[in-house]
């Protein structure tokens, strides 16, 4: 059986490589799919504290998976209102490429 | 020492992970997520928490990458065109990375690392007088298993009702939002 | 007691209803004469009572602010000279003001007046004497400003509210000087304790004499009062003859009673306001031997009167002083009155020279003008008599060269009152408004009647110690000795003079050019003073507007902001990935701060 450290060390990797996605790739859509991994690396980390500090009656600390419940919700709804800003924002720039949104340039 | 099927998971999540950034095509990348997720599922799995791992792959890979993948083919995206050798942003970017990396490292290295407490059947068996009231949890822990789904259910109705609501109000306005967002100007 | 507050607020009220709901209505005009009688009856209702009464205006720490009433002998006394003259003078407005189109904001300007008046004769304390000294002095800049569309007008009103600005600052050191010294501000508690050197009360007591010097129009500050004539007439006579320049005398005799007279006996501070009193009252006297407009002969002659009461004050007989304000207010008033009827029926010519037999053609207005004519020129037997022989007795006991110096003003005096008569009022007329002037109507003859009656009776012990503000009865009527005949003989020899070189003469047969132009004191004013201390303020305020603030802090701000803004801006990158970086890079810092350190 795995330790808690080694699903922290694999929530915190998966958590890295989103971040190096939304810093490295220009297309918006991916940079999303990204923001998506790092939300999946805080749940799993959610989870895994779930299961290691159990609850006084020694079963998984249900706290935890209901955070994990609403954040998987969340990004759900988060993910609907984002992919319709991006077909918004295609459709008045014709583009999704950060390199090219530069409105907010001082 | 962590099982192997730990290893399997991590592994396809990691890999999967490194391909979603690595990809210029985006339906790949999309793909790629969905193996990650998939992983990511394993894993859960692997932490008994079963119910999280089928909704993982439910909502994520099955609903909201399909929604992903109908996007790229409604905008019809090309391939990212190559970075015109700006190697600073990308060095910046791994720096950043490398950094959080070596931060979790000294992170973990200095926490406690608790082993997986035991949820065998004395366990279990012992925390059934917990739920005299709902019958159907108390037998299942008193026949050894784990009734996730149910206890998940039973806080969810007890304890975060209100929450609940809120969230039902929060994906109702979501999709009244994206349908205001997506509809074509009037003119 | 609620009728001494009824009488202090009740003109407010009628101003304050008259600016606030009857603005242009002609109701005013009624409204501020009504108001101006119930005062006159409160007054007389409130003769020789005594009484005081305060509230609390304003706490700070443990000094309070009392606002109150201190009724006594002197207090009601002028507020009989206030309230009466006032009433008449409302009276003679209604006639005098009638076609003017701002009238209800004249009316609404003279219950102001009346307010603040009250205020200075009622106060119990020294601080609400100097808020309602500032009253007097704002509605004296409205009321001489009443014409503003001429600039003649707006400037006097200017000239005055800065000159008495001049003497207020000093008056504020003198107050808060005095409260040093004494503790309090109220009047009835004020005592002087042992041990404060007579500099320091000398110092208190001239720079609450600057005041005076203001109000009541003295040398050096004196410059105001003759522009402030370009006010309409009535209120000449009640503020810059009546009442407000005689403020200045009340407020100085006030002090005298509060610290005890015998204090000032001797005191360096004494001197100096009977020397400036004396100086005053000669000064003006010899410009008014040359003016040509009536009614500033009339305002070098109240000049000059009023320095007669400020020597008085300063020669600590302060009662010679107040009793002839009381009979001063009557026929000074009657002569501005008289000058505003026969400039009303001249059609606002002001010029002596262009007037002439008026006395045919005005016979009511003539012979009410000479009665007051004789009662200021201090003919045996009228009111002005009586006082101005207190003052040369006191000034014959105590300082013989101020006694001379009244003299000699009073041989001018009725030299250049005499002049005036003979000029504008017998020979012929040399104006065609002139000949044309007819009887102006009862409302503005009546207060002239009733006040040369009280100008003539005023001064007999009779009247007096009913009515005038501290009165103090002579031992005999009239004290034949030295001085009477020297006053006599000034008189007349004044008089005959005046005769002699002005009979028949169809233009001024005397011209010196000093006298003409006041001693060039105005001129001397206007180049130097007033030009230089504006230039000076203007690079002040060059300096300080254009560089400090405009240069450093408006623009130094601005720039700054803008500079920040500007380096700021290459941070907004607008890209998408840097913001994302450097989001990032503050997460690891804060892992790093809360983690690692």
């Amino acid at each position: 059986m795995a330790s808690l450290n080694d699903y922290l060390l694999v929530s915190g990797l998966l958590f890295a490589i989103g971040l190096a996605g939304v810093v490295l790739r220009r297309s918006i859509i991916v940079m999303f799919m990204c923001l998506e991994l790092m939300l999946s690396a805080a749940n799993l980390s959610l989870v895994a504290f779930s299961r290691f500090h159990p609850a006084a009656n020694g079963l998984p600390d249900m706290h935890g998976q209901m955070l994990v419940f609403f954040v998987i919700t969340v990004a759900a709804a988060e993910v609907a209102v984002g992919l319709a800003i991006i077909v918004a924002l295609y459709r008045a720039r014709q583009t999704i490429h950060t390199d090219e949104l530069t409105t907010l340039q001082g | 020492m962590p099982s192997p099927l730990f290893w399997l998971f991590a592994t396809l999540m990691l890999i999967g992970g490194i391909a979603v950034i690595s990809f210029r095509n985006p339906v790949a990348s999309a793909m790629s997520v969905v193996a990650c997720f998939v992983g990511l599922a394993g894993l859960f799995i692997g932490l008994s928490t079963f119910f999280v791992g089928v909704i993982q792959i439910l909502v994520y890979t099955g609903a909201v990458m399909v929604l992903f993948i109908f996007i790229i083919m409604l905008l019809d995206l090309k391939n990212e065109e190559k970075r015109n050798s700006k190697y600073a942003p990308i060095a910046a970017g791994l720096g950043l990375v490398v950094l959080f990396t070596v931060q979790l490292v000294g992170v973990l290295s200095k926490s406690p690392n608790p082993e997986a407490p035991p949820l065998d059947r004395a366990t279990l068996a012992a925390a059934a007088g917990d739920y005299l009231t709902d019958g159907k949890i108390a037998s299942s822990l008193n026949a050894g298993q784990l009734p996730d789904v149910h206890l998940i259910g039973h806080m969810l109705f007890t304890q975060y009702n209100f929450p609940l609501q809120i969230i039902g109000v929060l994906l109702l306005v979501a999709t009244i939002g994206v349908v205001v967002l997506s509809k074509k100007p009037a003119e | 007691m609620t009728l001494p507050w009824i009488l202090l607020f009740l003109p407010l009220l009628t101003a304050a209803v008259n600016f606030l709901v009857l603005k242009k209505s002609p109701i005013a005009a009624w409204l501020s004469t009504a108001s101006a009688l119930a005062t006159a009856v409160i007054a007389f209702l409130l003769l020789g009572k005594t009484d005081q009464a305060s509230f609390e205006w304003a706490t700070v720490g443990d000094f309070s602010i009392k606002l109150g009433y201190h009724l006594d002998p002197l207090a009601t006394g002028m507020m009989i000279v206030v309230t009466v003259v006032g009433l008449l003078v409302h009276v003679f407005s209604l006639a005098y003001m009638k076609e003017d189109e701002a009238n209800a904001r004249y009316f609404t300007g003279l219950s102001l007046f009346m307010f603040s008046m009250t205020g200075i004769v009622l106060a119990d304390n020294f601080l609400m004497t100097f808020i309602f000294w500032e009253l007097v002095g704002l509605s004296s800049y409205l009321l001489i400003g009443h014409w503003y569309h001429k600039n003649s007008a707006a400037d006097a009103a200017k000239k005055a509210f800065l000159c008495n600005r001049v003497g207020d600052f000093g008056f504020m050191i003198g107050i808060l000087l005095l409260w040093g010294i004494t503790g309090t501000m109220k009047f009835s508690d004020m005592g002087v304790p042992v041990g404060v050197s007579e500099f320091t009360l000398s110092a208190a007591v001239l720079c609450i004499f600057c005041g005076a010097i203001g109000k009541s129009a003295q040398v050096p500050l004196h410059v105001w009062l003759p522009d402030a004539m370009e006010g309409p007439t009535p209120v000449s006579a009640l503020i810059h003859a009546a009442t407000m320049v005689a403020a200045g005398v009340y407020m100085l005799f006030r002090l005298q009673l509060s610290l005890g007279a015998d204090l000032f006996i001797g005191l360096g501070a004494s001197d100096v306001i009977a020397w400036v009193g004396g100086f005053t009252a000669l000064l003006a006297a010899l410009m008014a031997t040359q003016q040509n407009d009536i009614k500033r002969v009339l305002a070098y002659s109240t000049l000059s009167q009023l320095g007669y009461m400020v020597m008085a004050v300063g020669l600590v007989s302060g009662e010679a002083g107040m009793f002839h304000l009381f009979t001063h207010a009557w026929f000074k008033a009657l002569l501005f009155l008289g000058s505003g009827a026969v400039i009303y029926a001249c059609h606002h010519e002001q010029d002596i020279w262009k007037m002439g037999g008026l006395m045919r053609k005005m016979p009511i207005t003539g012979i009410t003008f000479f009665i007051g004519f004789l009662a200021l020129i201090a003919v045996p037997g009228t009111s002005g008599f009586f006082s101005k022989e207190q003052i040369l007795e006191a000034a014959h006991a105590k300082q013989p060269v101020l006694f001379w110096v009244a003299v000699a003003v009073a041989v001018l005096t009725p030299f250049y009152m005499t002049r005036l008569v003979i000029v504008a009022f017998f020979g012929k007329a040399r104006d065609e408004g002139a000949s044309h002037a007819h009887e102006v109507g009862p409302l503005m003859w009546l207060p002239l009647a009733i006040l040369s009656v009280l100008g003539l009776i005023a001064g007999y012990p009779f009247f007096a110690e009913k009515f005038a503000p501290a009165y103090k009865r002579p031992e005999h009527l009239i004290h034949f000795g030295m001085v009477t005949y020297i006053s006599v003989g000034a008189v007349i020899s004044g008089v005959i003079a005046a005769i002699l070189v002005y009979r028949g003469k169809d233009r001024d047969p005397i011209s010196i050019p000093l006298l003409q132009q006041r001693f060039y004191i105005d001129q001397l004013y206007d180049n130097v003073l007033v030009r230089y201390l504006q230039n000076a303020g203007a690079a002040i305020i060059a300096f300080i507007d254009e560089l400090f603030i405009n240069g450093l802090l408006v623009g130094g701000i601005g720039r700054a902001a803008a500079s920040a803004g500007n380096a700021m801006r290459k941070i907004q990158s607008g890209s998408l990935q840097g913001y994302a970086f450097a989001f990032g890079l503050g997460v690891l810092m804060v892992i790093y701060f809360t983690v690692f350190l």
